[in-house]
């Protein structure tokens, strides 16, 4: 309905804000008499805290206090948890070391905080930080995950012998043997998926304000979902009781999962403030970003798919080491198992699969949910074996993808996931038409010619997201439920605002969700506002990630509006002297079917508050909230092809061509979903050619700012031709899939797929630079 | 201390800061300017750029004194009243922006970039003139879009001025 509503194009409410300097991001907020706090964090990778002396710096201007480790424990904040149970196949349950917010007695990777100082300003912390004099006993330390599960490897955590978090299966071994046991072909291969550094643009921060006469905290900190903050901090970390801790995440620049986790410094701020009695203020750096947001991937996977004479698939086989640093994140154990190993069946028909996922402590940053956390590791895996099975097997890699596609729906898989609908064969055919797949030979024999190799690289990758329904997220080791909540409140002077607990860090919510209001009513989205962020004002909400905002955020206030539309209508219908089944809302009013009588929504809503003429027995007001619980997963899904050229000199890659066809079902606002796709392409493409958060062996990130890790530039990526295909998700009333991480789940593969087939060699691991791209070229 | 004495935005304003603060600290921390950002310690992402003298610079690379007497704009500072410049309104109007952290340097670079290059960019020279900011959210698709569209839109209003 009207030009805002769903599938319209419209132009960003909250751009004015952001282009002309008015967003409002933590660290732009100052409070009176705040304080300024810089931790004090470890050099080492694996070492005993001795002791700390802070008398020196404790005598420096400025300072108000310089806290330790000890001090929190002592205090009795609680430990860092992970919040989601996995058990391993012998089972027992995962093994979690320890983790205080700032460690008393043992650091174990590079950058983690043993103390804190609190001072007048940023830079009078940071001078008397270094004032700090902390005594450490250096430990072996191990950073590969190959080199910590051999046998004498330094040990991490007392509780995880072996540094094994867990070791988990899913699927059928037997039935996956015997198909292996018969195969026509078996096609083998070995994939690293590399570490990254997720890198939002805005560095993670927090201000904490304890007011003492209330006993009552408030914090504002970068968060991707301020509840489940509050959640966390309140039932486990015992900072304060739910209704005296309030958690404001205002403005938040970019999230990509690592500002779902409440993180030590959050907790430090909130303590330290009750402590002192002032606000405590910290804003971290890009280097502390680097050593201290959880990263992503970091996977080491053997994999063997089976297929019989006609290249059906009849069997995969899968063994994977999951990398999780030195702590288990929030939901890191979730990543590797549940967001991973279900998604392996890909787009394909794969009667039998078998997993293992061992997870390794080692001596580095945590690692966690990073944009597709689990299922671009997944994606990746069999999009590369698909190809190499291709080669392999002598048959054109497009078609070996339609010969092994799922066509009919609905489709249980071997791991879990029941796709609800797709249609692969139309996404597919819609990327290679954009290609012109069929003219790729005469284009690579002409750049042959030019003395450049050209290739063409296909990635079809489907994902879990939605996420997700509690109770079987609850029935996997969930420890919290996934639905989430809305409020709609239509105001006296029927302007209306939207409570929701899904939060904008970069999505666009405050357009698209007024576009579901306008589309429903007929109201121009001026009227209308998104009020997230503040848990005093939302009653509670489970936030954003997994491309969940729209498939579930949305839906719950779609029932809201239902909820309040039913009221609204039967005080129209009380006005009109009408029967409530004959009011239909068009443009903003109420209207009587087949008659020219119609009552505006502001007339309705005063008549609502007024309550001097209302049905008999009806509440006055017009307010009405819903929590909205999905029945499943949904399963965007699509094609990505990559034509490229390498230089067989330098080894350095340039795009030609990139197209996306995605099924992402409904579209509300396709500008929106377009940038939701370019971004995550290029964090796709930014793992395949540049980006790797690497340790030496020692366990020093190399890596640690933006000259060390390469970070993709404008002149780094192409632009993109994206199309969409559709087959709407039954799963949701909107018909909703989500389009947040689709493409930094595809694009990787797609460009490693189509290196590998330039340079005519397969074995190409993740970055591939112009130095490891010419190795290849060029080894024996 | 020094005295720094600077226009920042047409206003002329002195202000008190310790030698080692930097141009961002002095905008951010002492006139309340937020909108200039800071996205890393090393002079790569581009979040603070601002102009001087009319040319960007990154002011978190720069100490405040250097600017004592120079002309500052900064992004709360290019807009006349309610009339957005054209590279604000190319950046919404092409979906240039998505969490909004990098956009406030983006937009001052790109400003910069299409006064440099005048009507002569492509999309080859606005990408490769983008090398010093980063963005994290757009894949830069749709900031380059937004460059060029406002390169013709700064062209036909200097035309019109």
């Amino acid at each position: 309905m009207g030009v805002e509503g769903i599938g319209a194009r419209v132009v960003r409410k909250e751009d004015k804000r952001f282009i002309t300097g008015k967003g409002r991001y933590v660290d732009d907020i100052k409070l009176l008499g705040m304080t300024h706090a810089h931790f004090v964090r470890s050099p080492h990778a694996h070492a005993k805290v001795k002791g700390i002396d802070s008398s020196a710096a404790l005598k420096m201007p400025g300072v108000v206090a310089v806290l330790t480790g000890q001090q929190i424990v002592d205090d009795k904040v609680g430990n860092l948890i992970c919040g989601w149970a996995i058990t391993s196949k012998d089972g027992s349950p995962m093994k979690m070391g320890a983790w205080p917010a700032m460690a008393p007695e043992t650091v174990r990777f590079v950058g983690q905080a043993v103390a804190v100082v609190i001072a007048d300003s940023k830079n009078l912390a940071r001078d008397a930080a270094e004032a700090v004099v902390v005594d450490y006993e250096e430990l072996p330390a191990v950073a590969d995950m190959q080199a910590a599960i051999k046998s004498g490897a330094p040990q991490l955590h007392p509780e995880a012998s072996g540094n094994q978090v867990y070791d988990w299966v899913i699927g059928d071994e037997g039935a996956t043997d015997a198909a292996f046991a018969k195969a026509a072909n078996v096609v083998k291969l070995d994939v690293t998926n590399n570490r990254l550094a997720p890198n939002a643009m805005e560095p993670r921060a927090a201000i904490a304000d304890y007011d003492a006469a209330e006993e009552h905290f408030t914090l504002y900190t970068t968060s991707q979902n301020p509840h489940v903050a509050r959640l966390v901090l309140s039932a486990f970390y015992n900072i304060a009781p739910e209704h005296k801790l309030r958690v404001i995440a205002p403005d938040v620049g970019g999230g990509f999962g690592s500002k779902i986790f409440i993180y030590p410094e959050e907790m430090v701020a909130l303590w330290a403030s009750k402590k002192i009695g002032r606000p405590v203020k910290w804003t971290g750096d890009r280097t502390e970003a680097f050593l201290t947001d959880a990263h992503g991937r970091d996977h080491v996977t053997h994999a063997e798919l089976a297929f019989d004479a006609n290249n059906k698939i009849t069997g995969l086989k899968v063994k994977t080491y999951a990398n999780f640093g030195a702590y288990m994140s929030l939901f890191s154990s979730s990543v590797p198992t549940y967001l991973y190993a279900t998604l392996l069946s890909g787009q394909y028909n794969i009667p039998a699969i078998h997993a293992e996922v061992i997870g390794v402590y080692t001596n580095t940053t945590p690692v966690d949910a990073y944009r597709g956390a689990g299922r671009p590791e997944a994606s990746y895996l069999i999009e590369r074996l698909m190809e190499t099975a291709a080669r392999q097997l002598k048959v054109d890699p497009a078609q070996l993808r339609r010969t092994n596609f799922i066509t009919q729906f609905p489709h249980q898989t071997p791991v879990i996931m029941a796709y609800d609908t797709g249609d692969f064969n139309a996404s597919l055919d819609a990327a290679m038409k954009a290609i012109d797949y069929a003219g790729f030979p005469a284009r690579k024999a002409k750049a042959k010619s030019d003395g450049k190799l050209r290739g063409i690289g296909v990635s079809c990758y489907i994902e879990a997201c939605g996420i997700a329904p509690s109770k079987a997220v609850g029935s996997l080791g969930a420890g919290v439920g996934l639905w989430e909540s809305a409020e709609v409140r239509v105001n006296p002077v029927g302007t209306i605002e939207i409570l929701t607990g899904s939060h904008s860090h970069g999505q666009g919510h405050e357009t698209t969700f007024c576009q579901l209001v306008a589309e429903r009513l007929g109201v121009p989205i001026s009227q209308v506002s998104i009020v997230h962020g503040d848990t005093d004002k939302v009653q509670f909400g489970m936030g954003t990630y997994g491309s969940r905002s729209a498939a579930v955020g949305l839906t719950a206030i779609l029932k809201a509006m239902e909820k309040m539309e039913s009221k609204a209508k039967k005080i129209a219908a009380h006005a009109l002297e009408a029967s409530e089944a004959d009011i239909v809302i068009e443009n903003g009013e109420f209207k009587v079917t087949g008659t020219d009588k119609a009552i505006a929504l502001p007339m309705v809503a005063l008549a609502a508050y007024t309550a001097h003429n209302l049905p008999d027995g009806m509440e006055p007001g017009l307010k009405e909230s819903a929590f909205y619980d999905p029945t499943n997963f949904t399963f965007p899904a699509g094609t990505y092809i990559c034509e490229l050229e390498v230089d067989p000199g330098t080894g350095k890659t340039s795009f030609v061509n990139f197209v996306a066809a995605d099924d992402f079902g409904r579209l509300i606002n396709p500008m929106i979903v377009e940038g939701q796709v370019h971004g995550g392409l290029v964090q796709g493409i930014g793992q395949a050619l540049l980006e790797h958060a690497i340790y030496d062996a020692s366990g020093q990130p190399v890596t640690a700012s933006f000259m060390d890790y390469a970070m993709p530039r404008a002149d780094d990526v192409p632009s993109f031709n994206l199309s969409h295909t559709t087959t709407l998700c039954p799963g949701n009333p909107l018909g909703i899939k989500g389009c947040g991480e689709a493409g930094a789940i595809g694009a990787s593969a797609a460009v490693i797929n189509a290196i590998t087939d330039a340079i005519g060699k397969n074995n190409l691991e993740m970055p591939a630079t112009p130095d490891r791209v010419w190795r290849t070229i060029h080894a024996a | 201390m020094s005295t720094v004495k600077l226009t920042v935005n047409g206003k002329a304003v002195a202000v008190d800061v310790e030698d080692r603060t930097l141009l961002v600290q002095l905008l951010r921390d002492h006139l309340n300017l937020t909108g200039t950002h800071v996205g890393c310690d090393t002079s790569q992402c581009g979040a603070c750029v601002v102009h001087m003298d009319g040319r960007a610079v990154k002011s978190c690379t720069m100490l405040a004194g250097q600017a004592d007497g120079a002309s500052i704009t900064t992004i709360e500072g290019i807009a006349k009243g309610d009339e957005l410049h054209p590279m604000q309104a190319a950046f919404r109007d092409n979906h240039g922006l998505q969490c909004g952290y990098c956009t406030p340097g983006m937009i001052m670079s790109a400003i910069d970039i299409v006064q440099r290059h005048g009507g002569q960019l492509d999309e080859a020279t606005v990408r490769s003139e983008l090398e010093g900011n980063i963005c994290r959210c757009t894949g830069y698709h749709n900031i380059v879009k937004a460059v060029l569209d406002a390169a013709g839109r700064m062209k036909v209003s200097q035309a019109a001025e």
